[in-house]
């Protein structure tokens, strides 16, 4: 720790009277051509510390150099809105909610960094999207998680599931944030590749809002936060550049710890500098940096800074320049501070005892020149490092394989075709993996810490309060079904964005904005470019029809091993406004006597389904019908239902059907029902089919008519099933195949509650 | 009896967010001069009759894959007692 710090050997003078010096381009993640456009750009080749700059920026994970092209359709379709007050391209999107009131949202994915260190990566991740939050002005209130694992029985799964649940437990209950939802998803294709997202929501006045620029010449560039160490370096580029290479531990790349408290510190200093008016503009510190950080900061702002690279306050003295400037060090902020408010700017620092240290000043040179003892090491135009980054139209190719896959319909999979079989068959679905209780994992989050939680899993959406005074809150779900965007990336990605929709809905909360995580394989093989591309596009198309805009997102590609992609997994979370939290509606059944009705209607689609990939484990054949249309009516109708206080319970139909939400809705509530299936309808198709823009609703028997005549008027047909038993009654029901099947809470919960604990303790 | 002393720290380029936290309590309980503090952990593995080579090669086994996390921690065996 006491060695002297190593003398810089690459300055700009180097460079100039050195040329020929061979440089480890590709040992950094860059192509040849990426490395000549360097050369280019400087007119002459790079420092040490410039290519390090230019490679951790340059690297798909910073740059979205094959997904920008695509991604351009968010900001074209963009639906007519004025709920948006700050759009795509900061650090997360901004979106009104009313009464003043603004919330910012965004998911990332930490995928790579859980497979190798499953505690730390999840751990880290959530402190990585609450920087993003924080760094908007805004309070985070609340985070949610996405999860993939490989197969439930897989041994390396119970050693990945386990520590990424322990790391986002760990660092979200020690922030003092409730987790609020997510998902929980089993399936081999993910095996070497989990995804783990994570998101945040925060919440701020309007006037609150800060982005991130450095403006005003002879401005001062302040870190502050965490002091800059030796972990995760050349992270950003090396972690989510390149799949992982086949071989023992010590090849792992390192990976960065988090620590909560120190987290903490720096979302109550950030945000009491913001709301003092002291800060110019501001940035967090993740991928790529200090790197990151300068040269975005720079280029939105006045474009020139100088920083003196010694004035980092370090944690290992032996680090290089260029690992100072690489480094991921967690829990690190970057401010813009006039010279007149730098003194308060650090109390405010010392008051919540966090590092500060005045690292450089704002220029207007148009240049971002990085000093080291005294000597130049980077003299670039910042916008080159952070905006002007290599963009790539990558081939793309529909795979051969695709035709086959559709036509390969779940029509002649055995179905169950009497009561005994269908009864059975619920049972088997109940404990799977997929469907089964995530209490385990969602024991392990704090999910009612700061008292404003209304609704978490197993609900629909995660709902919190924003304002204590008029109970003004918002609703989040994040959804993706893989499968479906495997049989058809296009209307998959919609089916997504559809779910999540439908799941906001139904508590009562109005949907309004979008935020997505785009999960694939590598962007060279041109047959996952493709579905990259029908993703984006089937994204885009729908978030135009419904609405509802996409304020922001992350891309993360490479999920893959050898030639084995991951399903394509677009993630799409859905936010949406309800004026009061007290009228949200919950999804357990309640009042004794209740009528129990389905809402949209219900055909014969089980291609991906949850009932094909359990029972048969097929995955074949074209994916529901998209009707858009129809999920807007029917978010309307449970909007309008929440609000007047029609329905006592909603929840939304998708995976294992109706079947599936009877159950759900009856272990929450501790109440069965008894209905029935209407005649001519088969009770296989009408208890299994995962049709879209459905829901399961329940009213008292006086109000079905005022329902029925709600739904009529959005066009929604409705289908009467039966009505809610006594408290702790069976679930039943009637007229399957001429018998009935009928399962008790007990069974249903013991079967529900046993998978989980049985697998991983 | 055998006696196997292996000690398990935090890589040194590895953020010690504990260590960090005694770091900041000595300076507020009044002990000057402390530039750094990193923890870690010792186990004390006792075996049965004598060890070898062979028997230690099994207990550095056990040292990098259960003792410690390779990913983000070193070992080193401290200390063997025949």
């Amino acid at each position: 720790m006491s060695t002297a710090p190593r003398k810089s050997r690459d300055t700009v003078d180097d460079a100039i009277a050195h040329p020929e010096r061979e440089q480890p381009y590709a040992e950094l993640g860059l192509k040849a051509n990426e490395y000549e456009r360097i050369k280019e750009i400087l007119g002459r080749r790079p420092t040490s510390g410039e290519l390090a700059m230019y490679s951790v920026m340059w690297s798909e994970h910073c740059s979205y150099k094959s997904s920008k092209v695509h991604l351009r359709q968010f900001g074209d379709k963009k639906p007519e809105t004025d709920k948006l007050l700050v759009g795509i391209g900061e650090n997360a999107g901004v979106v009104d909610i009313g009464q003043g009131w603004a919330v910012t949202f965004k998911v990332e994915s930490h995928n790579h960094p859980s497979y190798v260190e499953p505690y730390q990566g999840a751990a880290t991740g959530i402190g990585g999207i609450v920087r993003d939050i924080i760094s908007m002005g805004a309070r985070p209130v609340a985070v949610m998680d996405p999860l993939r694992f490989g197969a439930a029985d897989h041994p390396d799964t119970r050693r990945v599931l386990p520590g990424v649940v322990a790391g986002i437990g760990g660092y979200g209950n020690c922030l003092g944030l409730p987790n609020i939802g997510g998902e929980v998803v089993f399936d081999p294709c993910y095996q070497g590749n989990p995804l783990v997202n994570a998101l945040c929501l925060g919440t701020l006045r309007h006037e609150d809002i800060h982005l991130a620029s450095a403006k005003g010449v002879g401005n001062l560039v302040v870190l502050y936060g965490a002091k800059t160490g030796g972990d995760g370096i050349g992270g950003a580029s090396i972690l989510a550049s390149e799949t992982f290479e086949d071989g023992g531990p010590a090849k792992r790349p390192a990976v960065q710890v988090g620590d909560p408290f120190m987290e903490k510190l720096l979302i109550e200093c950030t945000l009491e500098v913001l709301h003092a008016g002291l800060v110019e503009g501001i940035q967090d510190l993740g991928a790529a940096g200090i790197s990151c950080a300068t040269s975005e900061l720079a280029s939105n702002g006045d474009g020139g800074m100088h920083v003196v690279l010694d004035k980092v306050p370090l944690r290992d003295h032996t680090l290089t320049p260029e690992e100072i400037l690489m480094s991921e060090s967690q829990e690190r902020m970057a401010a813009v501070v006039t010279p007149a408010n730098i003194d308060a700017f650090l109390d405010v620092c010392r008051k919540w005892d966090v590092d500060a240290a005045i690292i450089g000043e704002v220029t207007g040179t148009g240049r971002l020149v990085i000093e080291w003892q005294g000597e130049v090491i980077v003299d670039v135009p910042p916008r080159t490092v952070a905006h002007d980054g290599p963009v790539y139209e990558r081939p793309i190719e529909r795979p051969d394989w695709q035709d086959a896959l559709i036509a390969d319909a779940p029509s002649s999979l055995k179905r169950p075709a009497s009561a005994e079989e269908v009864r059975a068959t619920v049972l088997q679905l109940v404990g799977s993996p997929n469907l089964a209780s995530k209490t385990w994992v969602t024991s392990q989050y704090d999910r009612y810490v700061l008292g404003n939680t209304v609704l978490a899993q197993p609900e629909d959406a995660g709902v919190v309060r924003v304002d204590e005074g008029s109970g003004l809150g918002v609703a989040i779900s994040t959804d993706c079904n893989g499968r479906f965007a495997k049989l058809d990336p296009y209307n998959g990605a919609k089916l997504a964005l559809a779910e999540a929709y439908r799941n906001v809905a139904a508590t009562g909360a109005e949907p309004l904005a979008v935020t997505n995580c785009l999960n694939f394989g590598s962007p060279e093989d041109p047959a996952v470019m493709w579905q990259f591309s029908e993703a984006v596009r089937g994204l885009a198309d729908a978030c135009l029809e419904l609405g509802t805009p996409v304020t922001g997102g992350n891309v993360s590609f490479y999920n893959q091993t050898g030639d084995v992609a991951i399903h394509p997994t677009p993630v799409v979370g859905v936010l949406g406004v309800i004026d009061d939290v007290e009228k949200r509606t919950a999804m357990a059944l309640g009042r004794e006597g209740d009528v129990v009705l389905v809402l949209g209607e219900t055909r014969d689609e089980f291609a991906g389904s949850e009932w094909a990939h359990v029972v048969h484990g097929h995955l074949g054949g074209i994916p529901p019908e998209v009707d858009l249309a129809a999920e807007r009516w029917l978010a309307q109708v449970l909007v309008a239902g929440s609000r007047s206080g029609l329905l006592s319970a909603a929840h939304d139909v998708s995976d294992a059907g109706i079947a599936q939400a009877l159950v759900e809705m009856s272990l929450r509530g501790g109440v069965g029902a008894t209905v029935t299936v209407p005649d001519g309808t088969d009770p296989f198709v009408l208890l299994l089919s995962e049709s879209t823009a459905r829901a399961v609703v329940t009213v008292s028997p006086s109000d079905v008519a005022a329902l029925e005549s709600l739904a009529g008027q959005h066009g929604v047909p409705v289908t009467r099933l039966g009505v809610v038993g006594a408290p702790g009654a069976d679930l039943v029901v009637e007229n399957v195949y001429g018998g009935t099947a009928s399962w008790t809470l007990d069974e249903l919960r013991a079967t529900a509650d046993a998978t989980l604990p049985a697998l991983f303790g | 009896m055998a006696r196997v002393v292996v000690d398990v720290m935090l890589k040194p380029e590895i953020l010690d967010p504990q260590g960090k936290a005694v770091e900041g309590a000595l300076g507020r309980l009044g002990l000057e001069g402390v530039t750094s503090v990193r923890q870690g952990k010792t186990f004390t593995v006792e075996l049965d009759g004598e060890i070898d080579e062979e028997r230690l090669a099994q207990v550095h086994e056990l040292a990098g894959s259960l003792l410690s996390n390779p990913v983000i921690e070193d070992y080193v065996i401290r200390e063997v007692t025949a």
